[in-house]
């Protein structure tokens, strides 16, 4: 049946209420510090690490987030698990919570439809998440041109743009799936909990898994390097199919200039390139495109999910 | 075109079981209607489906005119609605709650405003207007979906089992709010499994059952219809060997007698005097002698504990 009226409507009174939910929630409050001491613990000693080569390299403020220093881990390691988490805690609840508050039913009440609520939800949880990412950007590029003496260059900033680019599509990944399994289930515990063994099952047991199914499917029989090429092949396709080596793969590419390959090279392929030279950054945003767009398209098809499961949700509690 | 709400032969199945049967049903302008019966005989689901936030599975609902399925945000615009047990934001004040709904509403920020200081003076909610709602009672929290509802200045308010819950005088206090919409010109459809409530207030009652309107009319048609006789009459006496007398009076249909020497009879007329008279020339002291009128209860006890619809 054909539906009249537009599905963008109240979206917007929709987005700032949960903008102003999350801003002033204490479950960020939380994580923001937490991110935040991090960041500043990590930057710290990256610099003390970055001191001393100042002069030598072009692209120090990139390496402000991938140099760690015993025992501490860089920057992206800790980014790596505080994205999800701070993803998974802003939508977990989303709708589940409107049903358990029985607030569903009197704002669906109102002129709009439930596009609105869902998309003004979601883009609130993203919003929050690009606040928080930039407002961390400027913190470790500040710091690092306090204690390093030097601004950061075009290219540079460029590159760190593109990593918030990046990490914002890693964190919609994680707030599609939770606010997906928000509309699922109607405890907001199973729905974190769920969500959390999703991220957990990728982050810990995927690279295994990959590895033990390239050995089985790809087996190297003779030893050839065709048998070996096609085995690396396969658990690179599996192990791709985990948002985190997209985004592991697309940091590789965007904050390292000299990457030139996501994967298995071919000594031939490398004829005639002066190794360790770095790429312009729009080279290293089309080496890392189909990883970037492999986010974002799940990131679609996530909230689709949701959204489709929603539309089919009785209203009544 | 007088009927606000219109349905005809309107459905819904859930998997197997039918939640509403071919109902029809017709709201007028200006008139307070009560849904009335059990939990689970359909009530809220015809209000889901008036508000087009369930799909019918066959028949027409015409809200105001409009077809709630196709177009639900212009019946929604000018359709209150109260849900049974409402829920609010309870770390945000009334004011901040009631402000998400009018920004909902594409009111703007002046209009908005003043709409909620007016409907919350008016629900007597302004001296609490600041406070988080998670502070709230029962009684105010009831208070503060009618002012939700007032908020959008409706045209029909439906409200689904809007005293549940409530002591007393908080229900006698909300009925006697749905009264003043209802002189406001308002069209009120109210759910209600609490029929002595429902009777104060409403015009016209339509009873449920299993997703079936099954009796429709005022209250006083209703027990013509039901009990056979509008009258009830009570009388006491001081002894015994009645039965016959009473039952021989013209205009009584039935004789009931309870604990002793109170009778209950059902009569077609007020035939108060002549029983009174019969009882004196029979030699039996009459203690009292009185007039009920039914009450929804019992026709509806009555209807349904008939036999014919056993649950």
């Amino acid at each position: 049946m054909r539906r009249e009226g537009s599905p963008w409507t109240g979206v917007w009174a929709v987005f700032f209420k949960e903008l102003a939910d999350h801003l002033s929630s204490t479950r960020m409050l939380i994580l923001e510090s937490l991110t935040f001491i991090m960041a500043l613990i990590a930057v710290f000693t990256a610099t003390q690490t970055l001191t001393q080569t100042v002069g030598e390299d072009p692209f120090i403020f990139l390496k402000l987030f991938t140099t760690d220093r015993d025992p501490l881990p860089s920057f992206l390691f800790f980014l790596g698990l505080l994205i999800p988490l701070t993803a998974i805690a802003l939508a977990f609840d989303a709708v589940n919570s409107e049903h358990n508050r029985r607030t569903l039913s009197r704002v669906l009440a109102q002129p709009i439809y439930r596009d609105a609520l869902l998309l003004g939800k979601f883009l609130a949880g993203l919003t929050t998440m690009a606040i928080m990412l930039a407002a961390l950007w400027l913190l470790i590029t500040g710091l690092g041109i306090f204690r390093l003496g030097v601004v950061p260059s075009g290219e540079e900033v460029a590159r760190g743009l593109l990593f918030l680019l990046a990490t914002l599509a890693y964190a919609g990944v994680w707030l599609g799936l939770a606010m997906g399994f928000s509309v699922l289930y109607r405890q907001p515990a199973t729905s974190a909990l769920a969500t959390l063994a999703v991220w957990l099952f990728f982050a810990v047991f995927w690279n295994i898994i990959t590895q033990i199914v390239a050995q089985a499917v790809r087996p190297i029989e003779y030893g050839f390097p065709e048998e070996q090429l096609r085995q690396i092949q396969m658990q690179l396709f599996l192990s791709r199919l985990s948002p985190n080596t997209l985004y592991t793969e697309v940091l590789l590419a965007v904050l390292n200039p000299a990457q030139r390959a996501l994967g298995p090279v071919l000594v031939t392929q490398l004829e005639g390139a002066i190794m360790g030279t770095p790429l312009p950054w729009f080279d290293s945003l089309l080496l890392a495109w189909p990883q970037l767009i492999g986010m974002i398209a799940s990131v679609i098809l996530l909230f689709a999910w949701a959204y489709v499961n929603f539309q089919r949700q009785e209203v009544r509690a | 075109m007088s009927a606000v709400i219109e349905t005809t032969n309107l459905t819904k199945h859930y998997g197997q079981v039918v939640a509403v049967d071919n109902l029809n049903l017709t709201l007028q302008e200006g008139e307070v209607f009560g849904l009335l019966g059990p939990n689970g005989s359909g009530k809220t689901t015809t209000i889901l489906m008036l508000l087009g936030l369930a799909e019918p599975t066959s028949g027409d609902a015409r809200v105001l005119g409009v077809d709630p399925a196709r177009r639900p945000l212009e019946v929604k615009r000018r359709v209150g609605y109260l849900p049974d047990s409402v829920g609010f934001y309870d770390d945000l004040t009334a004011t901040e709650n009631l402000g998400y709904i009018a920004r909902l509403n594409g009111l703007s920020w002046q209009e908005g405003g003043r709409r909620i200081t007016d409907v919350l003076a008016r629900m007597g909610l302004a001296d609490v207007s600041e406070r988080r709602v998670g502070t709230y009672s029962r009684g105010m929290r009831q208070r503060l979906g009618l002012a939700e509802v007032l908020l959008k200045q409706p045209v029909v308010a439906i409200l689904d089992e809007p005293t549940l819950g409530l002591d007393p005088e908080a229900a006698n206090e909300f009925l006697r709010l749905i009264l003043d919409l209802k002189r406001d010109g308002l069209v009120v459809l109210l759910s209600s499994h609490l029929l002595h409530q429902v009777q104060v207030v409403c015009d016209r009652v339509g009873l449920f059952h299993k997703g079936r309107m099954v009796l429709e009319g005022t209250v006083e048609t209703l027990a013509d219809q039901v009990l056979g006789g509008a009258y009830r009459i009570r009388l006491e006496v001081g002894g015994d060997g009645l039965d016959e007398t009473l039952a021989g009076t013209p205009g009584v249909v039935g004789v009931s007698r309870e604990n002793g020497r109170i009778y209950r009879l059902e009569a077609k007329s007020d035939c108060r005097a002549e029983v009174a008279r019969r009882v004196v020339s029979k030699g039996v002291p009459l203690l009292s002698l009185s007039l009920e009128r039914p009450g929804l209860d019992e026709i509806y006890a009555r209807h349904f504990h008939g036999g014919q619809y056993e649950a």
